[in-house]
């Protein structure tokens, strides 16, 4: 599905690098999780992968399905399945949630050759699928996440994925600023979108989301390359013994 | 020679070129005072303190520059709206063109022939409530228009009107000066709509004065015609009773020069008034918008809204003040003023002004100039939403402000309707 191979990005507005060399392959119908300490590269792994300007690759590439999409621009990643929920979604104030959320789903079907979705099927499938996530609709008439709470915001962001059926999911600290209860909804709401042709890429700081949503693979991602991988076992042991001693493991190879 | 006797000259040279109309005594006797008024304060130059971000000229010269016409192949804004259609084209009154002047609620008469009355009740509101607003700041326009102007509407509200009344102001000559001037009268308890669209001439200089009695509501909707090349000075003078409501809202897309003039006086006690406006410049594009609220009363609500978009080299003006006198107390004043600048090129100049006189008020304003927001483009894009169209939703999401304030929903969605289809036919 997302083949990365020797990734190197460097801050265009700074000679900094922050990638070092990236290697990560994910199978299609897989869950990946990628773990770290603070200012590892995790989420500027996720804004080079989805187009954020301000960074330049300055090695390596990236295939989503055998196309290259560092070369696309943000709205071409996103139709060719690609889909990021944001740690820190955007608020966009006169413009309704259910305009944009319309706007988005027929941008993609054009982008793709389909037709667009008539109003009535919109509806009629957003109503549903924003009723699993608890999502009422006054907040799919508000203007997009203006006045959301933390949690509406992140319902809000699976809400979109359920409704774009990306190939590629990457969640980008989903689980921050959620109580348990948000992230048991926002998680289940993860978890029905798993089947057998979609991936999901999980970046998090806590083992905790990761009892909600199963990985098949983690990584532990540290000064801007993945220095281990394993299975769920890895979660556990970050969360016990911390990073240190992965550290100085990778340090001493 | 002395900067004074040239302006003298000039205003002298700019009446000359004007016919005062010939009417019964009372219009005779308000054009009569209002040549005095404009007379005496002169046309207006580059030192005055309201006419330092737009340049007067054009508007100052006796004759009006040709403008060439503007086919867009739209149809006309308000087009599905059930409304009383009054057209004028080159500022002359069509009758065929428009509907019958009866609706009830209403009484509708045509400046052209009231005029010619000696005795009508518009007479205790024409050119008075634009003198009122010659104090403090004069408006040397606004006296001009009502001393000359030959046509326009006068209508008195009983009820509540059963429909909107639209103004219509079509072109058909390039170079046509047209001074229309328009006085309302809505009686306590009264509420109408009013809505006006069109470019109306090459030149054009039009007075609106409202008069809303206590408990009355008001709502004003324009969407000022799409000429490039059309130059318009406006004024709205309203005086507002007790628990009286006026919502006063203005669409502006092209125009080489347009300067919309707001002045409103709360005269009554727990009264509110909104006033807003949405403007869209490329190019070629100057818009000012000029507007004082005086609050001369107790516990009254104004909001000043005002959003414009700008690219390729476009200058946007905001004048706006709150005046709170001396014993107008509880006063609720906001003013918004905020310019979205698509490229380096364009200006956005703003005078915001506070005055305040009575010390249990609450009043804020801000005043912003800036550019799209990249974090929020980046969101709509990695959405799927392509550069274009992105960048059109940010830019309705940027004046919905403004917008907002029209009250009526099937008025609001035409407007908006009007800005999504003028955003994605422009190209990228």
């Amino acid at each position: 599905m997302l083949k990365i191979n020797n990734l190197h990005v460097k801050l265009e507005a700074e000679d900094k690098a922050i990638l070092k060399g990236v290697d990560l392959t994910i199978e299609p119908g897989t869950v990946h999780a990628i773990m770290g300490p603070n200012g590892s590269g995790k989420s500027t792994l996720s804004y080079v992968l989805s187009g954020r300007d301000g960074y330049v690759v300055t090695d390596g590439t990236a295939t989503l399905e055998e196309s290259d999409i560092l070369d696309m621009e943000p709205e071409e990643r996103a139709a060719a399945g690609l889909f990021l929920a944001f740690q820190y979604p955007v608020e966009i104030p006169g413009v309704g949630n259910m305009t944009f959320l319309r706007t988005a789903v027929n941008s993609q079907r054009k982008a793709r050759g389909q037709d667009e979705m008539s109003a009535a099927d919109f509806l009629k499938v957003i109503r549903e699928k924003a009723k699993t996530l608890q999502i009422d609709a006054d907040m799919l008439k508000r203007p997009v996440n203006v006045g959301f709470s933390g949690g509406e915001k992140k319902r809000n962001e699976i809400l979109q994925m359920a409704m774009l059926e990306p190939k590629m999911c990457i969640l980008d600290e989903t689980d921050s600023g959620l109580d348990v209860d948000a992230m048991k909804l926002v998680s289940d709401g993860v978890n029905a979108l798993r089947d057998a042709g979609r991936s999901f890429l999980v970046i998090t700081h806590y083992q905790r989301l990761l009892d909600h949503i199963k990985p098949d693979v983690v990584h532990i991602m540290a000064d801007g390359r993945i220095i281990k991988s394993g299975g769920p076992e890895l979660a556990l042991d970050v969360e016990q013994n911390g990073y240190a001693d992965l550290l100085a493991e990778a340090e001493a190879q | 020679m002395a900067r004074a006797e040239l302006t003298q000259d000039a205003t002298e040279a700019r009446i000359a070129a004007l016919d005062l109309p010939k009417g019964g005594k009372w219009a005779t006797s308000a054009r009569n005072d209002a040549l005095a008024r404009f007379r005496a304060m002169g046309l207006p130059a580059r030192r005055d303190e309201y006419w330092r971000y737009t340049r007067a000229d054009a508007l100052n010269q006796p004759t009006a520059t040709e403008a060439s016409l503007f086919d867009s192949r739209e149809t006309m804004v308000f087009d599905k709206v059930d409304r009383l259609r009054i057209v004028f084209v080159d500022g002359v009154f069509d009758a065929a063109a428009s509907d019958d002047l009866s609706l009830a609620g209403i009484e509708i008469e045509r400046l052209a022939t009231a005029a010619q009355a000696d005795i009508h009740w518009a007479k205790d509101l024409y050119g008075v409530l634009e003198t009122r607003g010659q104090t403090p700041v004069k408006r040397p326009f606004a006296a001009l228009n009502s001393a000359f102007a030959t046509d326009g509407v006068l209508i008195r509200v009983t009820g509540a009107a059963a429909k909107p009344v639209s103004l219509i102001y079509q072109r058909g000559s390039t170079q046509a000066d047209a001074i229309l001037h328009h006085v309302i009268k809505l009686e306590k308890g009264a509420e109408m709509t009013l809505l006006e669209n069109g470019p109306a001439a090459a030149r054009f200089n039009k007075v609106l004065e409202v008069d809303v009695a206590d408990g009355a509501r008001f709502h004003h909707i324009r969407a000022q015609g799409r000429d490039h090349e059309r130059r318009a000075a406006t004024h709205i003078f309203a005086q507002l009773g007790s628990e009286s409501q006026f919502k006063s809202f203005t669409l502006t897309v092209n125009g080489i020069l347009t300067r919309n003039e707001a002045v409103i006086e709360f005269t009554g006690d727990d009264a509110v008034a909104h006033v807003a406006g949405a403007a869209m410049g490329d190019g070629d594009f100057h818009h000012d918008d000029t507007v004082f609220v005086t609050h001369d009363a107790v516990n009254c609500e104004s909001r000043q809204v005002y959003k414009k978009v700008l690219r390729n080299g476009a200058v946007g003006v905001f004048q706006g003040k709150i005046l709170v006198k001396e014993g107008a107390q509880k006063t609720d004043g906001y003013q918004i003023s905020q310019s979205l600048l698509l490229d380096g090129d364009s200006q956005f100049l703003a005078k915001p002004e506070l005055e305040i006189y009575a010390d249990d008020v609450a009043c804020s304003h801000g005043s912003t100039s800036g550019a799209i927001d990249m974090d929020a483009l980046y969101y709509l894009r990695s959405r799927g939403v392509p550069k274009k169209e992105a960048t059109d939703l940010l830019v309705l999401s940027f004046l919905a402000e403004a917008v907002e304030e029209i009250e009526d929903e099937g008025l609001r969605d035409e407007i908006v309707g009007r800005l999504t289809g003028w955003l994605a036919r422009r190209g990228g």
